[in-house]
């Protein structure tokens, strides 16, 4: 009879754990970040169909990298979650904190119970009434959370832009300010060599702080080439 | 649910865009389909007259503020009339409580899907969609407990207003013109009939949703007229290219001012102009 070669637990999870990272690391990266009026979510994604970044509720959006139909289950789940619970209870009852803790939990046993962990990391914005309100949650592949503050930059070259964000990103940027901010570190820390990326090569989304319910609005191609010239005006938005 | 205990399997299943379906799979005692039967007819209040029409931008559509319990009034502020999405209204008339929890649940319905799918329902689609969730409240509409909404927006696609009707049944009818629904109907369709103007802009619209609700509860006793004296008026939506909304209380309380203004002068409304003795 054959013994099965014994593997300890650390090694068995540093694998999935290793396995989990090199597959987000292969991924393009996203930015999310806090402006004046509300919170930016900027991926490369030259997709118009296949979204990286979406509306969770009125307040409350979803930003991912990785393998898509693995986020793309768990941004459904989350939709199905949140309006759940608002039709069950009231629109007020969902929470950014709630859904976070609910992907943490469902990342937490993904990566524990099963051979192969799922390769994400997303993050759940929501936009609070003032700045100080606002909330950015983190999640891993193992669903550990971490609460952010002012911007996270996951996927790719992740580290590098996280470097560069903490030099230039600082409160109460304009909208055009932290899209171009989003945009110079996307083209900066690309891998190999510096790209050039176009309007259409990005998909950008804002929850808006002051609308009155549905805040999540995506920013299309024209408005997005508009803001990104470098001669238009410097507008608060 | 209690707490958060991650995402159970079905929600992260494959499979339905619809809130309704993904509802009635999990949770199906929460469908608005509570356990009455015809003897509570008579005890739940009633919601009355819904008017609609197109105009040269899209729809108007406008309701009074009264629910009836029999020969009582039980409310005399009720909304009928809501934004049902970013470009779509919907008014109800007919039994309060359903009324007011299919409008609750048709507005996730349509949000649920545009949120899964990344793209809104087309309005023929949330036409047909609405017409399913009332096939399913047919049995409470035999035994008296009826839904009669009235759907209304603006077509994206075809860059026009549109108006569906439907009966307790589910059947879905697309009016071309106007139409109105509730205990006052009849008197309102009569008024819209001669007012009715399909050129009129949004304004002139709301001015003749306005008088055709004031002819309804001239003569139906269920729906209720403007209260002046509480400052309630009729609820109005509007639905054109700029989307949905509904219209606040001072932009209605002038037109309804100046519509009372000329009723003072002419209590049964506007004159045809060639009927010889017009002022």
């Amino acid at each position: 009879m054959s013994v099965p070669f014994y593997v300890s637990p650390e090694q068995i999870m540093r694998d999935k754990a290793d396995f989990a990272r090199k597959g987000i690391a292969r991924g393009r990266s996203v930015i999310v970040m806090q402006y004046d009026a509300g919170i930016v979510f900027v991926a490369e994604n030259p997709s118009r169909a296949l979204h990286k970044i979406s509306e969770l509720y009125d307040r409350i959006g979803f930003a991912a990298v990785g393998k898509y139909n693995e986020f793309e289950s768990l941004r459904v789940a989350g939709v199905r979650l949140a309006d759940m619970r608002g039709y069950s209870y009231d629109r007020s009852d969902v929470t950014g904190r709630s859904l976070a803790n609910a992907y943490a939990q469902t990342l937490g046993t993904i990566f524990t119970e099963t051979n192969k962990p799922f390769e994400v990391e997303i993050v759940v914005a929501e936009v609070g009434e003032a700045p100080a309100d606002d909330q950015l949650y983190r999640l891993m592949f193992d669903g550990s959370v971490a609460d952010e503050h002012g911007f996270v930059a996951m996927g790719g070259q992740a580290e590098p832009i996280t470097a560069g964000l903490q030099q230039d990103w600082r409160d109460g940027m304009s909208l055009t300010e932290a899209i171009r901010l989003a945009h110079r570190m996307l083209e900066t820390h690309a891998g190999e060599a510096q790209r050039t990326l176009a309007a259409s090569d990005l998909e950008v989304a804002i929850l808006d702080r002051s609308r009155p319910r549905r805040t999540f609005q995506r920013v299309n191609t024209g408005r997005l080439a508009t803001l990104l010239a470098s001669d238009a005006p410097q507008a608060t938005e | 649910m209690s707490g958060t205990t991650g995402l159970p399997e079905p929600y992260r299943a494959a499979g339905t865009s619809s809130f309704v379906d993904f509802l009635a799979a999990l949770h199906p005692d929460r469908l608005p389909q509570p356990r009455h039967d015809a003897s509570t007819a008579h005890l739940a209040p009633h919601g009355t007259t819904i008017v609609a029409l197109r105009t040269a931008d899209g729809v108007v559509m406008a309701g009074d503020r009264r629910a009836t319990m029999g020969n009582l009034i039980a409310q005399h502020d009720i909304e009928k009339v809501f934004a049902a999405d970013e470009y779509s209204v919907i008014g109800i008339a007919g039994t309060a409580g359903l009324a007011v929890e299919l409008v609750r649940i048709f507005q996730v319905e349509l949000e649920h899907y545009e949120k899964i799918e990344g793209l809104p329902l087309s309005l023929d689609g949330k036409a047909n969609r609405l017409a399913t969730m009332l096939r399913g409240n047919l049995g409470l509409a035999m035994q008296g407990l009826a839904v009669v909404p009235l759907f209304a927006g603006y077509d994206v696609a075809r860059r026009t207003g549109r108006i569906f009707s439907y009966d307790v049944t589910g059947g879905r009818y697309e009016e071309h013109d106007f139409y109105a629904v509730g205990s006052g109907s009849t008197f309102a369709r009569g008024s819209l009939k001669k007012l009715y103007r399909r050129s009129a802009e949004t304004g002139a619209a709301v001015r003749t949703a306005l008088e055709a609700l004031y002819d309804a509860a001239d003569d139906d006793s269920a729906t209720g007229g403007p209260d002046m004296a509480r400052g309630i008026f009729p609820v109005v939506a509007v639905a054109d290219a700029d989307g949905a909304r509904i219209l606040g209380d001072d932009e209605v309380s002038p037109m309804v001012t100046a519509m009372l203004a000329q009723r003072a002068q002419h209590p049964d409304g506007a004159v045809a102009e060639n009927a010889g003795e017009a002022s």
